[in-house]
């Protein structure tokens, strides 16, 4: 694999890393299964895209991209509460309605970033060449992205918001108000998929219509293939293992596209990347077999 | 249709099949030390897939051979262009939907990487292509047009062979040139409507 590629895989990882943060809020902190973000990682490419073409500071464009992302999970959560529609349609209807709204937003299939400034234009960190500052910049947002997911998870509210996904009815006994629990914590995940659909854009240069096609497979591999390899308990740990996961799916993904070994062709690129998720997930278990000769951690 | 003959069916026409022989040709004009043309496209792209079969017979009659690198969402294509640093010479961008769509994504690999982008879509020069040889889609609508007219005035559609187009457009940007390494030749620069990145 080139230094290129290698950097692409972590460049594109870190940002599917905010997008694993924002799954693993919904299906596992909150417990809902939430499609949404198959629409607001384009909705965010979108809003950020297109403020920044309308001559919106960039840092600006993201933000409100943020707040769209939240909308749009706030209203998937709102369905299922107060609508009383089920989990997983109310992401859905959300997810395809997004679609429209995307098409509404950037008022064509796509549009593209190439002279216009972003936040990696910004942060040149002192003539950097781009392909070492763009993940650099990268890191340093998914490191404060995880703080303050961190942080709020350690407060009283973040507190509630589990305590509403670990066991509704406890909570409520508690006085917690689950519904609105509910719908923060889905507008908080579609906040960090939006800001990394927001991203996406402006480090490759476009926003595109069908580019949210899979984010959730991306981020359920990600949080799985990070808790299977990092299981612990801290939520600090968790929410680590979750970018891990997705730097190693992209990682698999570039491995991917250098088989051109035994007859593997360019199609068979998605059935290699399984191959290697699969592998990767049977490592922990080795471990256990071969407990006497691996004493680690888990 | 098996071939270009007339079919003496009620089927004729003409078709906008990509002149990859001159896609070559093309490739050549811009790299001439290019061996490895790398091709970024969808899997799941029917016109697509035959584009690059097509594409491996062309190649290896002009002595190159051709790098593969799938994307099968907009969101690879980033992805699989970086595949291509150190394993091509050139990328050749056929007219797939995944990668027109997510094209600045490939220009900004061919500008770290120093790999050029030679495209089938004229569209795409002005996003940050090196060079394309494309269809004028009007000239076929006028040579599709003057088909009809043979039938209108009674010849039978079966009769006539199905036809390619013989115009084609050929467009550079010495800018984007510059950026991903290479300089276009004078003769290049003189026969092709030349743009700028907008």
């Amino acid at each position: 694999m080139s230094l290129i590629a290698s950097l692409g895989a972590i460049e594109i990882g870190l940002i599917f890393g905010l997008v694993a943060l924002g799954v693993f809020l919904s299906f596992r902190i909150i417990n809902f299964p939430d499609l949404t973000v198959d629409g607001s990682f384009p909705l965010g490419a979108a809003v950020a895209a297109t403020l920044i073409v309308a001559g919106w500071n960039p840092v600006a464009a993201t933000a409100v991209a943020c707040v769209a992302g939240a909308a749009s999970g706030w209203v998937t959560a709102w369905l299922n509460v107060k609508l009383k529609i089920m989990q997983l349609l109310a992401s859905i209807l959300v997810m395809i309605a997004l679609y429209s709204i995307n098409l509404r937003v950037m008022g064509k299939p796509n549009v593209a970033l190439i002279t216009e400034p972003t936040v990696f234009s910004m942060a040149s960190f002192g003539g950097m060449p781009e392909q070492w500052a763009k993940p650099l910049l990268l890191l340093l947002i998914v490191i404060v992205a995880k703080i303050v997911v961190d942080m709020f998870f350690a407060s009283e509210a973040g507190l509630a918001m589990r305590a509403t996904g670990g066991n509704a009815r406890m909570a409520r006994a508690q006085g917690i108000s689950t519904d609105f629990h509910t719908m923060a914590g889905l507008a908080l995940s579609n906040a960090l998929v939006a800001l990394a659909g927001a991203l996406f854009a402006q480090s490759q240069g476009t926003a595109d219509i069908s580019m949210g096609v899979g984010t959730i497979v991306i981020g359920l591999a990600a949080v799985i293939i990070g808790e299977t390899l990092i299981p612990a308990r801290s939520m600090v740990i968790t929410t680590l293992a979750c970018i891990v996961g997705a730097l190693l799916y992209r990682f698999f993904i570039a491995m991917a596209l250098n088989t051109d070994f035994m007859g593997l062709q360019a199609q068979d690129l998605n059935l290699v990347t399984a191959v290697l998720v699969a592998f990767a997930l049977l490592v922990p278990a080795y471990k256990r077999r071969l407990g006497g000769l691996f004493k680690g951690k888990n | 249709m098996k071939s270009w003959e007339p079919t003496g069916t009620n089927v004729t026409g003409v078709s906008d099949l990509s002149p990859l022989e001159k896609h070559i040709a093309l490739i050549k004009q811009v790299v001439p030390a290019a061996k490895r043309i790398g091709v970024i496209y969808s899997p799941g792209e029917a016109n697509s897939v035959a584009i690059v079969d097509s594409l491996k017979k062309a190649a290896s009659a002009a002595g190159m051979t051709v790098v593969e690198a799938a994307a099968a969402r907009t969101v690879d294509v980033p992805t699989a262009a970086q595949s291509l640093v150190g394993k091509a010479d050139v990328i050749y961008t056929p007219t797939d939907n995944n990668v027109v769509s997510a094209f600045e994504g490939i220009v900004k690999v061919a500008q770290q990487g120093k790999l050029p982008v030679v495209a089938a879509d004229t569209a795409t020069v002005e996003r940050g292509a090196v060079a394309a040889l494309g269809l004028n889609y009007t000239d076929i609508g006028r040579q599709t047009g003057k088909v009809v007219v043979r039938i209108l005035k009674g010849e039978k559609p079966g009769a006539i062979a199905s036809q390619t187009s013989a115009n084609f457009e050929l467009v550079v940007n010495p800018g984007a040139a510059k950026l991903q390494g290479v300089t276009l030749s004078d003769e290049l620069l003189k026969t092709a409507k030349v743009v700028s990145t907008k």
